[in-house]
């Protein structure tokens, strides 16, 4: 691996960036693997670099029917944060945002994280009883949380409308500091590149179509459209896909996958400093380094798999955000698309062995899972490696919603991402 | 946004209706012999079905009833709508959810 730094970087410039070759290796599949991750998004190509950077298993591949990041990575609006309220929550969001302080040094690769500061909006009594209580249980379990009034919110977003006359007036918020954004793109790529570094295969245009077992009804082989490969250690990371991948195998799980939509804005120069979200009244908002106003809206009402949603959805997020940003009314939006997300009951994950041997899961991330792509991915390494959970993600089985063991976000949560 | 045959009261948009998830989902008839992984499957279990999927909606800001279509996931293009208690209509080219 062809280490990067600002010496790179000024060589390149002055040979009129000639010099840069390919970041990870184009390969066929090998007939057989120590391990493979079904799925190249953020989390099954972290989960690949962790099995070989941390377990010593570098016979790895990941499996990718379209190309890597082509998924909900390269999709989704990019919000880091782990003011969750359940300590499980807590636990596991916050053991994320801990290795996004440090990845672009662990990866030798600029992820962009910018921890610019979460701001979620109160806008009635409840919302802030809401917001109050997690600022408690989130600095009750080390997490830093803070509750801001409305005049310190429009100071820490100038362009935030307090006025009390609007709609859904701002009665405060709670601000996140160490929470913020990354380079969606630049976290793929640079797990691939570091996972290839070590040897994993990355390999595109390869649909897992079958979960072969053995007699003994264990993981023996993957069917894919590049051939049968051998493996019994298999972990699926494919978000909106992984009740297709894990039916192939005859598992049930409890998830529905729903369309998510974003869009942007034309770029305009620095205008919005950090992420607000405002989950009543569904909308989101940060800004690219590019410029463009990054703008989240909440899922569509019906599962489907078509990658695009209904267009009034995001009409209702747009009024939402000209209210909270006068100054965006006249804004042009430049491009909307979908993903589809993989939504558990109790709008938590899932990370965990399954009943069949030798294959686990990581999904159920549903509209908020980039956040927790470092740590799913060191997570969903150590199950697969040791065939039993960190105690980070050990409540977040699939056992849970029968034995009632539910860590019910959805219940607790004023937000969806 | 989709157009959606309400069975009662013709097409109408979607923003008149509610999305009401999987159907023929049937409560187990005699709760105390339920097992916990039986009451799982009702509960939390889903087909989430990428193809034809056969679904509950509520035409709420209209008639308000509820009833049962077939549509495919990977276009949202709707195969066909009935009253609830109604049979599953056969599809023309023999598709099943
Ligand atoms: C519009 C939108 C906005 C979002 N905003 C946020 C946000 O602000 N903050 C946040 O934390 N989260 C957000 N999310 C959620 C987040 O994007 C997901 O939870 C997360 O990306 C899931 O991670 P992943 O890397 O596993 O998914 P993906 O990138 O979707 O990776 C899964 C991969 O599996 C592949 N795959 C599927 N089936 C197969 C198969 N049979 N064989 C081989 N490969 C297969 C797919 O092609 C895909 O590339 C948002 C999502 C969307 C859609
Ligand atoms: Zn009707």
């Amino acid at each position: 691996m062809r280490k990067f730094s600002g010496w790179t970087l000024l060589k390149e410039a002055f040979g009129g960036q000639q010099g840069w070759t390919p970041q990870w290796r184009r390969v066929a599949p090998q007939p057989e693997y120590d391990a493979i991750i079904i799925g190249g998004g953020g989390h099954g190509l972290a989960a690949a670099y962790y099995l070989a950077s941390e377990h010593g298993i570098t016979r790895t591949a990941v499996l990718e029917k379209g190309w890597i990041g082509g998924g909900n990575t390269g999709r989704n609006t990019t919000i880091i944060r782990s003011n969750y309220l359940f300590d499980e929550s807590a636990a596991l969001y916050d053991h994320a945002l801990k290795l996004w302080e440090g990845l672009s040094q662990v990866l030798n690769y600029n992820v962009m994280f910018s921890p610019r500061g979460v701001m979620m909006l109160a806008h009635t009594v409840h919302d802030v009883q809401v917001a109050k209580r997690h600022i408690h249980a989130n600095r009750g379990n080390g997490v830093d949380n803070e509750w801001l009034s409305p005049e310190e919110a429009k100071a820490y977003c100038p362009p935030l409308n307090i006025e009390r006359n609007i709609r859904y007036p701002v009665l405060g918020a709670a601000l996140q500091r160490r929470g913020g954004t990354a380079r969606h793109d630049a976290v793929a790529w640079g797990y691939a590149r570091a996972a290839d570094a070590l040897g994993v295969d990355i390999i595109e245009n390869c649909e897992v179509t079958g979960l072969v077992r053995d007699g003994s009804g264990a993981m023996e082989a993957v069917q894919t459209s590049r051939g049968l490969i051998r493996c019994r250690r298999v972990g699926v990371s494919a978000a909106g896909n992984t009740s297709v991948v894990l039916g192939l195998a005859g598992v049930r799980l409890p998830l529905e996958s729903f369309p998510l939509q974003a869009l942007v804005s034309e770029p305009v120069k620095p205008v919005v400093p950090c992420v607000v979200m405002s989950g009543s009244i569904h909308a989101y908002i940060s800004q690219s380094d590019k410029g463009e106003l990054v703008i989240g809206a909440g899922t569509d009402a019906y599962t489907s798999y078509t990658q695009r949603g209904a267009l009034h959805v995001n009409s209702h997020t747009l009024s939402a955000v000209c209210e909270l940003f006068p100054a965006f009314r006249r804004m042009r939006m430049l491009r909307n698309w979908g993903g589809i997300v993989d939504v558990t009951p109790d709008r938590s994950p899932i990370i965990a062995r399954t009943p069949v041997p030798g294959l686990y899961v990581n999904c159920g991330w549903g509209t908020g899972g980039f956040k927790a792509t470092p740590g799913s991915g060191h997570l969903l390494a150590w199950t697969m490696a040791r065939d039993e959970p960190h105690p980070i993600n050990a409540p977040f089985t699939i056992e849970r919603f029968r034995d009632g063991h539910l860590i019910d976000e959805a219940a607790a949560a004023a937000v969806a991402h | 946004m989709l157009l959606i045959q309400c069975p009662y009261c013709g097409p109408r948009p979607e923003l008149e209706f509610a999305y009401a998830g999987q159907a023929h989902v049937a409560r187990p008839a005699d709760p105390s012999a339920t097992t916990p992984d039986q009451w799982t499957e009702f509960l939390y279990l889903r087909n989430n079905t990428r193809g034809i999927h056969a679904e509950r909606w509520r035409h709420v800001r209209g008639c308000a009833r509820f009833f049962n279509a077939l549509r495919d996931t990977t276009t949202d293009h709707f195969l066909a709508t009935y009253r609830a208690g109604e049979p599953m209509p056969v599809l023309p080219m023999g598709q099943k959810p």
